[in-house]
């Protein structure tokens, strides 16, 4: 009578609408933010995540002793859908808070990688990270002024990238392109999923 | 006392934000992914004028489905503040949850295929 269970009697019916996320990843001002902003629903929004220890002794402001004193900002858009809310969450630029990019990937449907093709090593990183990971991506090449630095197969050469991965060449401030982008990536992950990959 | 709040700059604000959760970082409840999708409950609506700062802020803010990380930033507390406030509420009845992803977690081939259609028709 008196340890009553709360959490078993008041826990309400889980919500029948369901979350699906995207990551938008790419090297530091490669357009994550502008692809996000072009398609999502809401203006995009930011959320400041605090670092955990594994921070600790990078940061050194020296203003706060406790022990989560730097935040990793994330910035993210979202599209409603009848069943689903898609969130869109761009990666942390930074390396440093690579520690964070697990917990984005969990249960994603899967990754845009941008590539900016005036600095293509940056995007070694994430496609490895998503490679190792099972996490189905495309390859974004960013059109800056409506132009390519490079051709797609010379970037596929370059970044080492099987002919199965889509690489699509846009424009991130147009929405018909980013929604392209977003078509192709859920076909690719269905191809996955199929092959049972 | 050795470990007095440092003066200025942003420490205030995360100080009162960590003494909102009572200093947890992780919450006594469900560990919440940051997609997770909130809503309140008609328990939480009646809860509503009793509740006071974020746990009422929050309260306002899901009277349709809205991710964690989208609470965090529309509240205006840390990620890791809104899990842990989110997971109480959603302990005590006040709001509901969407189910919390298994294994990979990676979405099944219905879920991806209406996603397809939906994109297409966005």
């Amino acid at each position: 009578m008196t340890s009553r269970p709360t959490d078993l009697l008041d826990k309400p019916a889980p919500l029948t609408t369901r979350p699906l996320k995207i990551v938008i990843a790419g090297g530091f001002a490669s357009g994550k933010t502008t692809f996000v902003e072009t398609i999502s629903e809401i203006q995009p929004l930011t959320t400041e995540a605090p670092m955990t220890s594994l921070g600790l002794g990078i940061d050194q402001t020296g203003e706060v002793r406790t022990k989560t004193t730097t935040t990793v900002a994330m910035d993210f858009g979202r599209i409603t859908f009848e069943q689903t809310m898609l969130y869109l969450f761009g990666t942390p630029g930074q390396d440093r808070f690579w520690f964070m990019w697990d917990e984005l990937v969990r249960g994603a449907v899967g990754a845009v990688v941008i590539a900016d093709t005036r600095r293509l090593a940056d995007s070694f990183a994430p496609l490895d990270f998503f490679e190792q990971r099972g996490v189905p991506y495309v390859v974004v090449l960013n059109r800056f002024d409506g132009s390519l630095h490079h051709e797609i197969s010379e970037v596929r050469d370059a970044l080492g990238i099987v002919d199965t991965i889509p690489v699509l060449a846009v424009d991130v401030r147009e929405r018909i392109d980013t929604k392209k982008v977003l078509i192709s990536l859920v076909r690719h992950a269905i191809e996955q999923r199929t092959r049972g990959a | 006392m050795s470990d007095t709040p440092p003066s200025g700059g942003v420490a205030p604000r995360f100080v009162r934000q960590f003494a909102l959760t009572q200093g947890r970082a992780r919450s006594h409840g469900e560990d919440l992914a940051l997609d997770t999708l909130v809503k309140i409950t008609p328990v939480g609506e009646r809860a509503l004028p009793r509740e006071m700062a974020e746990r009422a802020a929050i309260l306002r803010h899901v009277s349709s489905p809205m991710s964690i990380a989208e609470i965090s930033a529309r509240v205006g507390v840390h990620l890791g503040i809104a899990r842990v406030i989110v997971s109480d509420l959603a302990a005590a009845g006040l709001v509901a949850v969407s189910e919390a992803i298994t294994g990979d977690g990676r979405p099944d081939l219905p879920t991806l295929e209406r996603l397809l259609n939906d994109l297409q028709a966005y």
